[in-house]
């Protein structure tokens, strides 16, 4: 197995050990950190989102692994900075109103960022007119909404309807997710995108940027 | 009134206990905001609280929860309201207290600490057991007759949760629950702990009830009380929900009926279980029509 299968190996297993250190070697071996960023670390963490949708595994595995991901990637941070790789776009992701689940939300951040996407993260319970507020400010091409509950599902609506409001539709786009959340729910509020995992998202919002 | 027998006599006897069902879903009914914490209730709407805890004394509960699900001090910290934990919990109680008038015994609810545990999360479990003592002495100090340790995932902090209010009050009856989901591999909480561990887990740290609350309608439970029925001895709680909630209209509504509660629930009873509650979705009326099946059921027996 080469080191980059083994990262991927490390990340699946959620040893943060054995990623920084072989993350480390293949650094001083001069791999392309971006190279390491999507063959080891996202390659292994899309395993762990696919094994986690299957039921195969466990939350405690899919927390584990985030932080082993996170293990190598503060490693490759600041080459990637220092390479002055362009960030592919910026992103404001948060919880809607009324919702503190945060555990989807922040690996959709984490792989968001592993894509090169700079990302924003308004935390939880975020009000409709902040998400809008905080994108505008930012100049974001993308807002991204997650929802655990079903009662907090409608917050989602309300942010595409401040967009139309103030003639943002369009400029900024929008990205909806989490357990309950559906294609055919984010087609029904007018949302230009749904993402039923993490990885999935990722690709979604590549599209959405044209990136 | 008569002086009620205790509560470990009425288990011990083999009798139907009826637990309460919905309490957060009934607030958003009554003006909660969706996000706001339903703890709030109990200082701004102590009223409100009365009123359902008094429904389901009047629909014929045994046991009424207290408005405390999320009254420890570390998940109140989500909402900034830390500080008032210890008033929150033993003005909760006297208010079922109130409402149950001698008629029902008030149960003291508690639910999970919203924090991750080490390894995987980033909580000392220590803390988390300081946060539960804390909150087990709060209710217990009010005067509670049981506590309800429930919808927990993670069976660590599940027996810290139980082990916390033996600690602090040995002789006053606890009962666990955990929410499961139905996987390819059988019934699993989304941290992957099976029935059989957790009724191992929760019976080893003093348990005297242990079953399943939401995150199913009643359907699955059967087959969850089946489960537990066949890998633990003690009695088993069940409180499922009114079905899994669907958004109609912007609101989130739960489909099954108190008819349709009431008839499946002699399957529970049929599966050994000893006491049955409610959780999302359900209302007064589930508890009236689970009274009157059990009352037929039992005059049967
Ligand atoms: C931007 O674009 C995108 C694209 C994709 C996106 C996306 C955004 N966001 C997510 N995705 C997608 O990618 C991610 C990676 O694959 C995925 O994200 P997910 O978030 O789906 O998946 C995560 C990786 C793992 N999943 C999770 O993290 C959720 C797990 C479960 C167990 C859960 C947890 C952990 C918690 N909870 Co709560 N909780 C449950 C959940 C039950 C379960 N078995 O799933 C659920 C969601 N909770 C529920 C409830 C009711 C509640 N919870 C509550 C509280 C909590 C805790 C605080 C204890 C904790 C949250 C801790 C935290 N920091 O997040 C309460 C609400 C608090 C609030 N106001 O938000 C409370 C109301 C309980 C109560 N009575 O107080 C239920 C919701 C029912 C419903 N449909 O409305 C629930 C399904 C449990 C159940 N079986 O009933 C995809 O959905």
């Amino acid at each position: 197995m080469g080191l980059l299968d083994q990262i991927a190996e490390g990340v699946i297993n959620g040893d943060d050990e054995q990623v920084a250190q072989l993350t480390q070697q293949v650094i001083e071996q001069n791999r392309p950190p971006k190279q390491i960023l999507d063959v080891g670390l996202i390659a292994g963490m899309n395993i762990v989102g696919q094994r986690f949708k299957a039921h195969e595994i466990f939350l405690p595995d899919v927390l584990l692994a985030a932080k082993a991901m996170y293990a190598g990637m503060d490693l490759l941070k600041p080459l990637l900075i220092a390479q002055g790789i362009p960030s592919v776009g910026r992103v404001v992701i948060g919880t809607v109103r009324g919702d503190l689940h945060d555990i989807g939300k922040n690996l959709v951040g984490i792989m968001l960022k592993g894509a090169g996407f700079d990302v924003i993260d308004l935390g939880r319970d975020v009000a409709p007119e902040e998400m809008v507020r905080a994108a505008k400010e930012q100049d974001a091409a993308v807002i991204g909404m997650s929802a655990l509950l079903t009662t907090t599902m409608p917050a989602m609506g309300e942010v595409v309807q401040l967009l139309k409001q103030e003639k943002l539709d369009g400029k900024i786009k929008t990205i909806v997710g989490g357990a309950p959340v559906s294609k055919d729910f984010a087609h029904g509020i007018g949302a230009d995108a749904y993402g039923f995992d993490a990885a999935n998202a990722v690709d979604r919002v590549r599209q959405l940027v044209g990136a | 009134m008569r002086e009620m027998e205790t509560l470990s006599n009425r288990l011990a006897s083999g009798a139907v206990l009826l637990v309460d069902g919905a309490t957060g879903t009934m607030l958003l009914e009554r003006g909660l905001e969706p996000g706001k914490a339903p703890e709030s209730f109990t200082l701004s709407h102590p009223e409100v609280l009365e009123d359902i805890a008094r429904q389901y004394v009047s629909a014929g509960a045994d046991i009424v929860g207290t408005n405390t699900f999320g009254a420890s001090p570390m998940r109140l910290e989500l909402y900034g309201l830390a500080d008032r934990a210890e008033e929150l919990n033993r003005e909760a109680v006297a208010t079922v207290r109130r409402a149950a008038a001698g008629r029902a015994y008030v149960a003291g609810s508690v639910g999970p600490s919203g924090a991750m545990l080490t390894p995987h999360g980033d909580t000392d479990p220590r803390d988390v057991y300081e946060n539960f003592r804390s909150q087990m002495q709060w209710l217990a100090d009010a005067g509670v007759d049981c506590v309800c340790v429930e919808t927990m995932l993670d069976l660590t902090e599940a027996t810290l949760a139980v082990q916390a209010a033996k600690d602090v009050s040995p002789h006053t009856p606890v009962t666990a629950t955990m929410t499961f989901d139905e996987t390819p591999r059988g019934f699993f909480t989304v941290m992957g702990v099976s029935v059989e561990a957790a009724a191992a887990g929760l019976a080893d740290a003093g348990a005297d009830a242990v079953g399943s609350n939401c995150g199913s309608g009643i359907e699955v439970m059967i087959r969850i009380a089946e489960e537990f029925r066949r890998v633990s001895d003690l009695p088993i709680i069940i409180q499922p929900n009114a079905g899994l909630p669907e958004i109609e209209g912007g609101k989130a509504v739960y489909s099954e009926t108190p008819e349709f509660t009431a008839d499946r629930a002699r399957l529970l009873i049929d599966a050994g279980v000893r006491i049955i509650g409610g959780c999302c979705g359900t209302t007064p009326d589930h508890t009236r029509a689970v009274r009157e099946m059990v009352n037929e059921h039992q005059g049967a027996a």
